[in-house]
């Protein structure tokens, strides 16, 4: 399995990047194992670019130590040498004014690698970016797709022990966007080499990443796996980002072991997790977890959380609908066309929404800050 | 009304018919322009280069300094030259006031910051990142700065264009340093100057005509270079 190993490739610490006063990166210690595909998510100006650029020393100054397989760079291993073992693809294509081929090759014959050789790789390369009909054309008359594609070539090709890809994708119309990240993911499994990419979309993180590192104001404030950052977000930034639409600002009511009861404006919600009565929490809620009937069930399941709510829009959303709800605290509910048309749901529709207590999401107010209201307004819908 | 026909016609003849004084004249200016050129695109794009890509106190007032330079009126450029290499100046024992070699160097002074001031210019228009992305593909700074004149080849294109445009064209320190010296130090500008003075309007014509078509080649190439699109 990916992202399993114990292999470090990189190891950062106490990592500052100090500009004018203000402190962009501070990262006391950062990894990245072999084969992980590292998703760096966070809000604008978080330092997510920063971090990739210090890591792959590109900026100076810096302080701290970077450490590559064990080495520590421009000690052990000289940064010549390290950034040779890398490779990065920056968010505009930023192509040399020559042949498609040619940018493909320009980081081999850097390396001074003989002709043939260098033959064989770019091929190799603009085989599995599907861009081989291209090689002859100029730089200059690629589509943004394309040229995208034969960015990410270029530091494909010098076959990285470490690809660092700097937003990728974020330039591109929606369908070069989609053919790009799901041909990328297939070269990825290929080749099983190690990635670390900059993403401000929750798809590209859900589709390529094997571990998420989440930045904010220069610190990762959570580091795991998909799986853990996904269900278990530390605050309301990644739990929005991850996709818990709907955020619920509430204070602890009263405990009960591991259960809790939360005040909402105008409702209580129960919920999983220890917190202490008066706790200012935010409540996540994942629009899939939210159920609709038409009858009010209470004493006939186990569903804690049930209210009557009336439905403030119907939208299709991908393969499902949204329907959002006002249960005199916003909720949201992802369900089928078949179950719009069963239960007519439409706007002004008076429906019942439950949710059960372990689909409640509760992160502590006071104790991590909320960038989202921050200004991380780039992927929030709240 | 016949003074233009007349001589209009007759500067036609002079050039149809490789008219011996007319070519030479043509060959020493672009011999000497030429020449001219070349060592200022050596020194201009060199030292552009490091202005453009290195960060040092005193930058902004060199910069400064470089597009005053570009704006260098040929006069004063001469005057600098001339006292340079006259007998009693510091470099008068080289004995070479009034020839060739003096108007190359006078025309290097006028043509280096101009280039100097284009290639600064193009550098510092290529995108910011393109630098990191070239370190990120593992080049020397050696390897990086050639990657990045080869990058701004279509600016210092221009670059020699208006170096060259400059020096073909100015007269006052080729008269100067060069003293329009007959099958000598005569070049299109100065006999031009000479020509028309002495009111001999039709080799003044078929020079100038001359001087016309050089500089329409080099505005085609400008132009033609400053449509292309950048790539992506």
């Amino acid at each position: 399995m990916k992202g399993q190993g114990s292999d470090v490739l990189l190891e950062a610490k106490n990592l500052r990047v100090v500009r004018g006063g203000s402190v962009l990166v501070d990262v006391p210690s950062f990894v990245v194992r072999k084969g992980d595909v590292l998703a760096v998510i966070g809000p604008n100006g978080a330092g997510k670019t920063t971090l990739l650029q210090a890591l792959a020393y590109l900026l100076k100054p810096f302080e701290g130590t970077v450490f590559f397989e064990g080495l520590e760079v421009a000690k052990g291993i000289s940064v010549l040498d390290y950034r040779r073992r890398l490779a990065m693809a920056f968010q505009e294509p930023l192509l040399f004014d020559t042949t498609v081929y040619q940018n493909v090759a320009s980081g081999l014959k850097i390396r001074g690698m003989t002709k043939r050789l260098m033959r064989e790789r770019v091929d190799e390369a603009l085989g599995l970016f599907g861009i081989s009909h291209l090689a002859d054309r100029s730089a200059r008359t690629l589509s943004g797709g394309e040229a995208q594609r034969t960015n990410i070539a270029r530091a494909f090709a010098t076959n990285p022990a470490l690809l660092f890809l700097d937003e990728p994708f974020n330039a591109l119309d929606q369908p070069s966007h989609e053919a790009l990240v799901k041909d990328l993911r297939d070269i990825v499994k290929k080749t099983d080499i190690t990635v670390a990419f900059v993403t401000h979309n929750r798809l590209e993180a859900l589709q390529l990443a094997t571990a998420v590192a989440a930045i904010q104001k220069g610190r990762i404030t959570q580091f795991g796996s998909v799986e853990d950052v996904m269900n278990d977000p530390k605050n309301s930034f990644i739990a929005s980002f991850v996709g818990m639409d709907c955020m619920l600002p509430a204070r602890i009511l009263s405990c009960d072991g591991n259960c809790f009861v939360a005040d909402v404006k105008r409702g209580t919600i129960e919920g999983v997790g220890d917190f202490q009565i008066g706790d200012r929490v935010t409540l996540c809620i994942r629009p899939e977890n939210v159920a609709l009937s038409i009858r009010t069930t209470r004493n006939e399941t186990s569903v804690r959380n049930l209210f009557p709510a009336r439905i403030t829009s119907v939208v299709p959303s991908g393969p499902f609908y949204k329907v959002e709800l006002d249960c005199g605290f916003p909720l949201a509910s992802f369900v089928t066309a078949a179950s719009v048309k069963q239960l007519s749901l439409r706007e002004g529709g008076e429906i019942f929404a439950s949710f059960k207590a372990t689909s409640v999401h509760a992160v502590r107010r006071g104790d991590t800050e909320q960038p989202t209201l921050a200004g991380g307004t780039d992927v929030t819908s709240a | 009304m016949d003074l233009i026909f007349e001589g209009i016609k007759k500067a036609f003849w002079l050039i149809v018919t490789f008219d011996a004084e007319v070519m030479g004249i043509t060959w020493l200016s672009l011999k000497v322009s030429g020449i001219a050129t070349l060592i200022s695109l050596v020194l201009g794009i060199s030292s552009g280069t490091v202005v453009a890509l290195t960060r040092f106190p005193g930058r902004k007032l060199t910069i400064g300094v470089i597009n005053t330079g570009m704006g260098l009126p040929p006069v004063v450029a001469g005057l600098f030259v001339s006292i340079m290499l006259w007998r009693s100046g510091p470099l008068g024992f080289l004995g070479i006031l009034y020839t060739p070699t003096a108007m190359i160097i006078a025309q290097t002074v006028i043509a280096t910051p101009i280039v100097m001031g284009v290639s600064l210019a193009a550098m510092q228009n290529l995108p910011p990142k393109l630098r990191l992305q070239i370190k990120a593909l593992g080049a020397t700074r050696l390897q990086m700065i050639w990657i990045m004149i080869k990058e701004a080849k279509l600016p210092l294109l221009a670059a020699i264009m208006a170096g060259f445009g400059g020096v073909i064209s100015e007269v006052g320190a080729s008269i100067m340093v060069g003293g329009n010296i007959k099958g000598y130090s005569r070049v299109l500008t100065t006999a031009t100057v000479m020509e028309t003075s002495r009111g001999n309007f039709d080799v003044a014509i078929a020079l100038s005509i001359i001087l016309l078509l050089l500089a329409y080649l080099i505005n085609l190439v400008l132009t033609h270079v400053q449509q292309r699109e950048r790539p992506r």
